[in-house]
Formats: C-alpha cells, structure tokens, sequence
C-alpha cells in the first residue's frame, strides 16, 4: 500500500470508465488504434487461469501472463466517452461508461489550469423555445396554405435597410426611380452557417460546410451563406465565384485579414457580407482561443502566424465607444469594399444588448448592416469551462427586447435582427428559427449542428466535447490530418445538405397553418407559451 | 366572412342602391351591422361641399360636448341633417340617440390655409372629438371632411335601413360615390368603430378577409403617423398603408399593392425595374399584408380602387353598365342593381391586378 498514495488519480476519478470483456478481446489493437486520447493502452497482466486437459475433468490452476487492454488512469489521458472503441472493435468486447462517482472536476485542475472544454453548451436547465408553440393556427376565414403546393418566399436581409421615407425616389410619369445609391442588401436563406474558424474546424469538416453551401446555392435553389470564421480562408475559394456564398469574418484577432486584402484586386465577385464579431455567446467576454495543438502548418499559413496559441482577446483593441469604434470598422470595411459589401457585427447576447442596438440604429451613416446577437446555448470552440458554465445570456428574450425596442422607434427591420445560440440545440432547427422569426428576427445562424450532422459524438452530458484538445475522434475539430482524415468529406456534406432541405420542408410545415407565405418577421400574435412567466416577458400569449 | 361593395356612378344616387347591391349577398354576412362612406353629396349636402362634414353617433351629452369643443375651437356650424329614426317598431338595431351631420365653417385663421394645412387641422379635430366622446363614453365620431358623410351602426342591415328611412328615396341623401359593408367585425371587440369602411383623410377603405400580418402592420404603422389608431379591426391596416403610401409618401397608385402583396424576390429579379421593387419591399416590409383578402377602396379624389391578396384566395367582381359601376364581393349583388350590364364585360380581378375605375368610370386595370 505504502508504494501507493492515496492522492494517485485512478480510473474511478475520471468521467468514464472502460468496460473490457477481455475474454472477448482478440487483441487485433483497432481499439487503442482508433483511441485518439490514447485513453487506452495494450498491457500485460498476470493472470490466474484454470485449465484442464486431460478426458476426465481435472481442473488446475496456474498463473499466465495475459495480454489486455487497460485504462490508462491520468487526467491528460482521460477517456471521454467518445465511443470509438466500441465502434470498432469487432468483438463487442470494450466500451466506455459513465462513471456518476467521477472527481474530475478536482483532479482535471492540479496542473493549475482552468478546465477546457468545447462542443457542448453551458449548464442549462430547459430551454424558453421548447416551452413555446406556434399557436394560432388559421382555419375556416383565413385559410391555412398548402405547404406542398403553395410558393414561399423564405429569404431574410442582410444589409441596412432604409427607413421608407429615406428611399431616394422620385416619381416621375407614375414611376418611381431609385435616384440615388441605397446601402447594400442581399437577400438570403434566414438561417447562416454560423463562424466556425478553418483553425478551429478541421480543413476537411470546414470544406465539407463550404460545399454544402455551394451545393444549396447551385443545385437545390437555396440561398443559404456560409460564415468564414475568423482566419481567413484558402486563397482559392477567395478568388472564387464561390466567395458569392461567403460572409468573411473578422474578429479582434484580426486573423486572416492580411490574405483577405491581399487577395481583394483578385476577386472575381464580392462576399456576401462582412461580419465583425465583437463576441460571442458560448464564452462571452473570453475572446477566442485556438490552442497550440491545432496550428497546424496550414493554419500558421493562412493566419500568418507562428505556432502558438492564438487568442484573440475579448474585444477590440484600440476601441473607445460603440458609436465610435463601430464607425471606424465599418467605414474602413466599407470602403475596402467599395460599399457594396454589407457589414453586420456579432455580440454575445447580454444585459447591454438592447443599447447597443439602439446605439447602431441610431448610426447617422446607415451603414450597420445587421445585429447579430449570440447567446449561451451554442459554442464550440475552446472555452474555460468556468466561463462556458458560468457567464453568458439566453438569447431568446434579448432578441425579443431589440425588436420590440426597434418598434417603439418605428424602425424595426432597418438593421436586421440575427440571432442564435442553441438553435437546433434539440434537432429541430426548424422549429427554433419560425420561432425565433415570429419573436422579430430576420434570421438565424447556428453552428454546432452542423458538426453533429458531420458526426460529432459529443453531446450536452459531457461525451467526448474534447474539440480544444485537437484530438477529436471524428475528424472534425482536429488538425492532425491522420484524424481529419476520418471524416468522409462527401457524406458530411451530405448530411448537411439533407438536414437543410427537411429544414426548409418544415419552415414551410410551420408558414402554412398561420397562413403565412412570407417570413412572418414580428408575428409574435402566432405564438403562445404555456408559462406565464415566458408569455409575459415576450409578450406573447399565455395559454393552458 | 366580410362581405363588401361600392357604387360610382356619373349621377347621384340614393344610399338605397348600395342596400340593394349588398343584400343578396346576405348569406355571406351575418347581419350584425351597417356602414357606408358617401363621397360627392347631394341632397342635403349639395351646398356646401366644400366645407367639412362632421358625422357622429352620440348621446345627447356628447352632442353638447361636441358642440362646444367645436365651438372653443373656432369652428362655426353652418348646417346639418339629423336623420329622425323611425322608432316604435320593433327593429333589430342598437340605435344612438343621435345621428349628426353637420357642416362646419374653418375657423376664421383657417380660412386662407392651404390645404395640406387644413387636412392636418381636420384630422386632429377629428382625434380630440374621438377621445373626448371615448373617455367620457358618451359617443362615436366616424369622419370628418369636405363631402364626405360616413353612417355606422350595429344590428340588422334591412332594419337598419329601415329605421334610417334608406328604403325611400326623398332626395335629401344622394351622392356619387358609396362604399359599403353590412357587417359588424368579428376579430376583436365588436364596437361602432370596429365597422369597415374606414375613412382617413379623404382615403376610405372596406377589406373582406384576414390580414395574418395584424400585429406586425400594427406594431409598425403605430409609430408612423398619429392618424393610426384605434386598431379596432385587422382591416384598418389596409387603410392606414394606402394613406401612408398615396398620402405621406406620395407614391403613384400601383406601387400600393407592391407594398401590401411584394411580389416573391424571384419574379423582382427579373423585372428591370428591380431595384426599385426590391428597395420597396425591403423598406416596407413591416406593412405587407399576408392572409387571404379583398380591398375596395376609395381616393380622395373620388376613384375607387379594388385588388387582391397574392393567392387570390377571396373573390371580387366588378361590373358597370356606361353610368354606374359597382364592385362587390359576389356577381349578385351586381345583377342586383345592374342587370341589364353586359356581363360578359364583368371584370374578375387576379391576385396580381390592381383595378382603378375614374371620375369617366374608365376602368383602369394593370398587373402589378
Ligand atoms: S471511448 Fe473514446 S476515449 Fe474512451 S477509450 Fe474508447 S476511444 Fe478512447
Ligand atoms: S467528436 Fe469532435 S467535434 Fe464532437 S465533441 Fe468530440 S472533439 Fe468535439
């Protein structure tokens, strides 16, 4: 005993535990082959057999050195319930569970580091959305459409939107003509794919969502955009036509942005717009983290940038207010752009969002093209798990106070509303962003559904959620190309394809009862909760 | 379901005729009210068009509140028609004491305005008569403008007309131009206001059908002028957007229907006039009107309007026969009153058609 102290971490201290049936095991290795957190190990061990040989029965015992497959109990090594051994193994004769009684959360700190953690969003109890229904459902007056054969017009701004009395028109022989430049607007599908870095993505998951979206735009007539994420993009697609699908992003890292400018007298089409992130739901106020273990070769070339963590800090350096500094960005990003380029920013979702907002729909320049705000239930990313737990917004009622507040001031519409964070959190992004629409936003983005329908593992209990550690076991959040190249390309983008046109079925699903063949932007009349509490803060209605 | 028509006609005629073009259309209301707009008076009327005329439903104290903010206001009563209701009989209506018409003369600084001037000045003695008979409960004020006479009442509309003595033709109420409605709203309180047409500075509007877009068109038109209010009816909204369109924007007639039913962004792009459509729809989405319905319509200047929702999921027919025209809900209520016309020549308007018939009864029709 005394060779052991008591303080030693053993497997019953971590998260989960391997179940091994060694007198299934072959040994044939594809286990700890496919371990990427090399969690476990082949081992000897001495073990106590009992045979017998002979006709008659005459069992003995002795002792045989015995090859298996062991556990290895540090935190560094921690199993994390990914399941690809079981996966695997031909012989059903290994899998991880969960251990209830783990002290992880203890040991995973004795190197004096805050706990990391990614794919997974913060410890919530229930979301608003789930407890909201689209209830007013047309009937015998006013007719529910026919979801199958009606048209539908599913697209959302993105862009600053005059008011109508600043529409530059003058009629003349009972025509109006456009007389002067209106800021830019495209009209696009209202669901983004959200800024999902080709740092933090592997190359190939990241490819697997640019070609999902190109395959949307070309053959399924869905004008869906794409977010680039901070860092850039392969100088290629910049010189694409396919940049047409593509909102860059620049964050306070400024990570890729060099390439961008670089590229500019190259590119044959515009983006579809700009998006400067000031922060984010899933780890707000944390700016943005790309541990060292993912700067691949590649990511150091796109970024410029030497192997190291890369953190972009939680704001904006050098800016003073939000009139301010949002000015200057923008002025500077539309100008790059010649304006023809919309330009929106991303908040996390917060106790502020609602002056912010009113500060940019006051922005004398009209040159705010969009608010996105971001909240909690989203993220993936590389985040303290302190932070991910323990700070950030819902989103659901600070979307609901920016719209309401844009129709206090009669403006609402001009900077278009974005809003996500754990949309499609329960599948059914559909479902979210009708709901979320009705409540007053022009769109949604998500983002971590889409590395579930690639083939995340991870889940909100805790399963793997180990995207920061560039071990991912599906190939999706890792830069080492013997993992990334788990991940069939094809059929990632394929699952996203499929997913995104069932949304669109069930968009339609959910325009038809309330009879709507256009977004029903603001349409909160078409929504009930069954908690007061929820009704009244949304000021929608209570039923039950 | 609403059912709605309107009458223009190169001569006068009596409000008997709009009764005549709504009730075979009975099956299609539920005889809970009567209103109509009148528009180019004769009769009573004839000698004052030019002055406004104040239409109200009041208790005897309101009609005294009336008459003295008029008074402290520097308007002076020149005329008025107060219709004296048959009683006695046992009629299906839930009558006001009083029915006033009455013309006034613009306040002596008024009188060298222009007309954008007094237009402001009308509609805001319109809203204070509004809220000074609905704090005190005591009574309903419908329009008040040059030439324009406006009647609305809850209960059966045969017996309606009955007790207003609509059936007899005796001369005293004729005009060119009615639009009518015989029903009381359903969506929402059933209050004398609640009853279409609505009238807003000169623009009278009666809609058939639903607006799913209520809410938004309300959240949204609240803010743009302070003529929009009340709300009583989802219908209002179609009113409230042809006045802002024609009247603050001052935009041709047909960019009406782009704003209330777009066209789907794909039709837009093809069109050369793209860019304008394009910054129209996305500047004026909050006043799009989803749902099934039909508007008919009447512009300050006398022309009637009528246009569909983009499904063309409720009906309208109109028909003329050289001197009247009518629009309605259903074609029997026009063989009603035109049976003679050419019915062959009857127009069904589309879910993309926008129809104007002019002060010529020329009838405009264009796509949108
Ligand atoms: S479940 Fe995943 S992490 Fe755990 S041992 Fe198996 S492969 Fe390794
Ligand atoms: S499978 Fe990959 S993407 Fe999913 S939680 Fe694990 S590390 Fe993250």
């Amino acid at each position: 005993m005394e060779t052991v102290r008591t303080q030693d971490v053993t497997v019953n201290d971590l998260p989960w535990k391997i179940e091994y049936a060694r007198e299934r095991c072959t040994m044939c290795g594809s286990c700890t082959a496919a371990c990427s957190f090399q969690a476990i190990q082949p081992a000897m061990e001495r073990r106590s057999v009992t045979i017998s040989t002979g006709h008659q029965p005459e069992p003995s015992e002795r002792h045989q050195a015995r090859p298996v497959i062991r556990q290895v109990d540090s935190v560094a090594n921690a199993c994390t319930g990914c399941g690809m051994c079981e996966k695997i193994c031909p012989n059903k004769a290994i899998r991880p569970v969960r251990n209830p009684d783990s002290r992880h959360a203890l040991v995973a700190r004795s190197g004096g580091q805050p706990l990391k953690r990614g794919g997974r969003t913060n410890l919530q109890a229930g979301r608003t959305l789930d407890k909201i229904v689209v209830g007013r459902i047309s009937q015998m007056t006013d007719p529910a459409l026919d979801s199958e054969r009606h048209t539908f017009d599913i697209v959302a701004p993105f862009g600053r939107v005059l008011g109508p009395k600043e529409l530059p028109f003058t009629a003349q022989g009972g025509e109006l003509h456009l007389s002067d430049k209106t800021p830019p607007v495209n009209w696009i599908y209202p669901v983004i794919f959200s800024d999902m870095s080709i740092g933090a993505l592997s190359t190939r998951a990241w490819e697997a969502i640019a070609l999902a979206t190109a395959y949307l735009n070309e053959r399924c007539n869905m004008p869906v955009r794409m977010c680039s994420g901070e860092g850039g993009m392969p100088v290629k697609l910049l010189e694409s036509e396919q940049l047409k699908y593509m909102i860059l992003q620049i964050a306070s890292g400024h990570f890729g942005w060099n390439r961008i400018i670089k590229a500019m007298p190259r590119m044959k089409v515009d983006p579809a717009g700009i998006l400067i992130k000031i922060g984010q739901g899933a780890k707000p106020g944390d700016g943005g983290l790309l541990p060292a273990a993912k700067v691949a070769e590649h990511i150091q070339a796109i970024r410029g940038v030497p192997k190291a963590d890369l953190m972009s800090p939680p704001n904006h350096q050098g800016l003073y207010s939000i009139e301010e500094s949002v000015q200057k960005m923008h002025l500077s990003l539309n100008a790059a752009f010649k304006f023809r380029v919309p330009v929106a920013i991303k908040c996390a979702a917060s106790a502020t969002s609602v002056s912010v907002y009113n500060n940019l729909m006051r922005d004398p320049y009209r040159i705010c093209g969009g608010f996105f705000i971001d909240g909690i239930q989203g993220g993936t990313g590389a985040a303290n798990e302190v932070s991910l737990d323990h700070t950030g917004h819902p989103v659901v009622s600070k979307l609901r106070e920016c719209y309401l507040s844009a129709v206090k001031q009669g403006r609402q519409g001009q900077i278009p509303l974005w809003a996500g964070g754990g949309v499609g959190l329960t599948g059914n992004a559909a479902a979210d962003a009708l709901k979320m629409i009705c409540l007053g936003a022009n769109g949604i983005f998500m983002g971590k559904i889409l590395i579930q329908l690639m083939g995340c593992v991870g889940n909100e209990n805790g399963r793997c959620n180990s995207c920061n550690t560039g071990k991912c076991p599906a190939g999706i959040c890792t830069q080492d190309p013997r993992l990334a190249k788990r991940l069939n390309v094809d059929l990632a983008a394929r699952n996203i394809v499929n997913y995104m046109l069932a949304l669109d079925s069930e968009l339609k699903k959910l325009m038809a009862p309330i009879g709507n063949s256009s977004l029903p932007v603001g349409r909160s009349d078409a929504l009930v909760s069954t908690e007061q509490a929820i009704a009244d803060k949304l000021a929608i209605q209570y039923v039950c | 379901m609403c059912r709605i028509g309107a009458i223009k006609s190169k001569e006068f005629f009596h409000p008997s005729k709009a009764l005549h073009l709504m009730l075979p259309q009975q099956e299609g209301h539920d005889n809970s009210g009567f209103a109509m707009v009148m528009q180019d008076l004769a009769g009573v009327f004839s000698r004052h068009k030019d002055k406004p005329l104040l239409s109200l439903a009041c208790s005897q104290r309101g009609a005294k509140m009336v008459e003295d903010y008029m008074e402290t206001n520097n308007f002076t009563p020149i005329q008025e028609w107060i219709p004296r209701g048959v009683r006695g009989k046992k009629l299906d209506i839930a009558a006001m004491p009083y029915y006033i018409f009455r013309n006034y003369e613009y306040p002596e600084h008024y009188r060298d305005a222009s007309w954008e001037e007094k237009e402001e000045l009308l509609l805001s003695t319109r809203l204070a008569l509004r809220i000074l008979l609905e704090e005190a409960g005591e009574g309903f004020v419908y329009s008040f403008w040059p030439d324009v006479l406006t009647l609305k009442e809850i209960g059966d509309p045969a017996d309606i007309a009955t007790y207003f003595r609509l059936w007899e033709n005796n001369g005293d109420l004729m005009a060119k131009n009615v639009v009518v409605q015989c029903r009381q709203n359903t969506n929402y309180d059933i209050v004398r206001y609640a009853a279409h047409p609505f009238f807003l500075q000169g623009y009278t509007l009666c809609a058939n059908g639903e607006n799913t877009f209520y809410t938004k068109n309300k959240e949204y038109q609240k803010s743009l002028h302070r003529g929009y209010i009340g709300f009583e009816s989802d219908s209002q909204n179609f009113l409230y957007t042809m006045h802002y369109v024609l009247h603050e924007l001052k935009w041709p007639i047909k960019y009406y229907k782009h704003v209330i039913t777009p066209l789907p962004f794909e039709e837009i792009s093809v069109r050369d006039d793209r860019a304008e459509l394009t910054a129209i729809r996305q500047s004026l989405g909050h006043l799009e009107i989803n749902g099934p319905n039909t508007i008919i319509a009447m512009l300050p200047d006398g022309n009637m309007v009528t246009c569909c929702d983009s499904k063309k999921l409720r009906p309208v027919v109109v028909g003329g026969d050289g001197t009247t025209v009518a629009i309605a809900s259903e074609v029997c209520g026009i063989n009603a009153i035109l049976p003679e016309r050419d019915q062959a020549l009857d127009i069904y308007p589309n879910e993309r058609e926008v129809v104007v018939i002019d002060a010529a009864l020329e009838v405009k029709r264009w796509k949108q």
